[in-house]
């Protein structure tokens, strides 16, 4: 299933997690923060919100509970970007594509119908992530690592969901 | 269960006056830039990574996660033992823990990439992560809309607190932490010897 032309990790994930592990121990020493990403998409929902309803966002629950700001989760989710753009130019792994082989290798080469399926996954997963309290980050490396009963519960979940979904999406 | 769970939250906590806000914006970029940069360098950037690990197929994310979480751990909580840190636990909530876990699972199948990694994805040149980060934003302002009825319904459901693991198990932390980052440990020396990807 697999391309044989696809590039692994460029290096060892045993060292990658290792230091993401050390770097949380610094997100939580310096700033007081776990790392997380999802709360950066209801921020920009939020944001948007502000400009274009205001009274309508001010009124919803998430957003009272969470009020929309550029803060610490904010500027984290920007500058990943930066850091994995410096990581893939350091590295000689900048792709530049709009569609991934291994996506075109299966259901062909529409950018109208990736762009559709991954606007409706991220979709899915931002309101599991919210419902759930956290994303991959937030719960499946902060959580877990707090042994945070609820994140180890999401984390099986995530997995489960997704192997559920994604084994009948490329085999069937 | 849950009464004993709470002695065990927050047993010292760091006294300090909070960070500006200036320098906590500061300090989120430069965490964000090293953040982005492993997640490139450890290929969970990459649509066929992330697939494959949904398809069983290539273990790169579970040996990422599973080291970041036994470092992560093993320095947390001693740092958190000499007062150097504050735990910040995320409340435990079964329905909606199973029930968003399972949709954010079905999501994440679909789109190829999670919320950090998206990020990644699209700092490497995988332009198709912009579709899946509209998504996203509008996901965020789906549950939004629905927050008021999901906190009276979904979020009450097995709602447990703060709650961890060995208070759950009645084990003491640090014995749980020990057994755990060994348990944890043979995991990764499983995966390294049978999933050479």
């Amino acid at each position: 299933m697999i391309p044989p032309d696809t590039q692994g990790p460029a290096w060892s994930p045993y060292l990658v997690g290792a230091s993401i592990g050390v770097l949380s121990w610094l997100t939580f020493y310096v700033s007081d923060k776990p790392i997380g990403a999802s709360s950066f998409y209801a921020q920009v929902a939020g944001l948007l919100g502000k400009l274009l309803a205001q009274r309508h966002t001010a009124s919803l629950t998430y957003f009272k509970d969470n009020p929309p700001r550029v803060g610490w989760e904010f500027v984290f989710v920007v500058s990943i970007v930066l850091g994995a753009a410096i990581a893939a130019f350091t590295g000689g792994e900048f792709t530049n594509e709009w569609l991934p082989p291994m996506w075109a290798a299966r259901f062909g080469d529409s950018i109208a119908l990736r762009a559709a399926v991954a606007f409706g996954g991220g979709l899915l997963m931002a309101f599991g992530a919210r419902l759930a309290g956290g994303c991959t980050s937030g719960h499946g490396i902060s959580g877990t690592l707090q042994l945070s009963v609820g994140s180890w519960i999401a984390v099986i979940c995530f997995f489960l969901g997704g192997v559920a979904v994604a084994v009948p999406l490329f085999t069937l | 269960m849950i009464a004993s769970g709470k002695a065990f939250i927050p047993q010292t906590e760091k006294h300090a006056p909070p960070v500006a806000v200036t320098s906590q914006l500061v300090n989120g970029a430069v965490f964000g830039l090293a953040f982005g940069f492993l997640l490139q360098k450890g290929g969970v950037g990459k649509y066929p990574v992330l697939m494959g690990q949904l398809l069983l197929q290539d273990w790169t994310v579970a040996k990422v996660m599973l080291s970041a979480i036994v470092v992560g751990m093993v320095g947390i909580f001693t740092l958190h033992r000499f007062a150097q840190l504050n735990l910040r636990i995320k409340p435990t909530r079964i329905g909606a823990n199973i029930i968003g876990g399972l949709i954010f699972g079905a999501g994440f199948a679909l789109v190829g990439y999670c919320p950090g990694t998206a990020a990644a994805a699209l700092g490497q040149g995988n332009w198709d992560a912009l579709f899946g980060i509209a998504g996203l934003i509008a996901g965020s302002w789906s549950f939004a809309e629905l927050s008021g009825w999901t906190k009276r319904t979904v979020e009450t459901w097995g709602d447990l607190g703060k709650v961890q693991l060995p208070s759950l198990l009645h084990v003491p932390r640090g014995l749980f932490v020990t057994g755990f980052a060994v348990i944890l440990t043979l995991i990764l020396e499983l995966l390294h010897r049978f999933a050479p990807r």
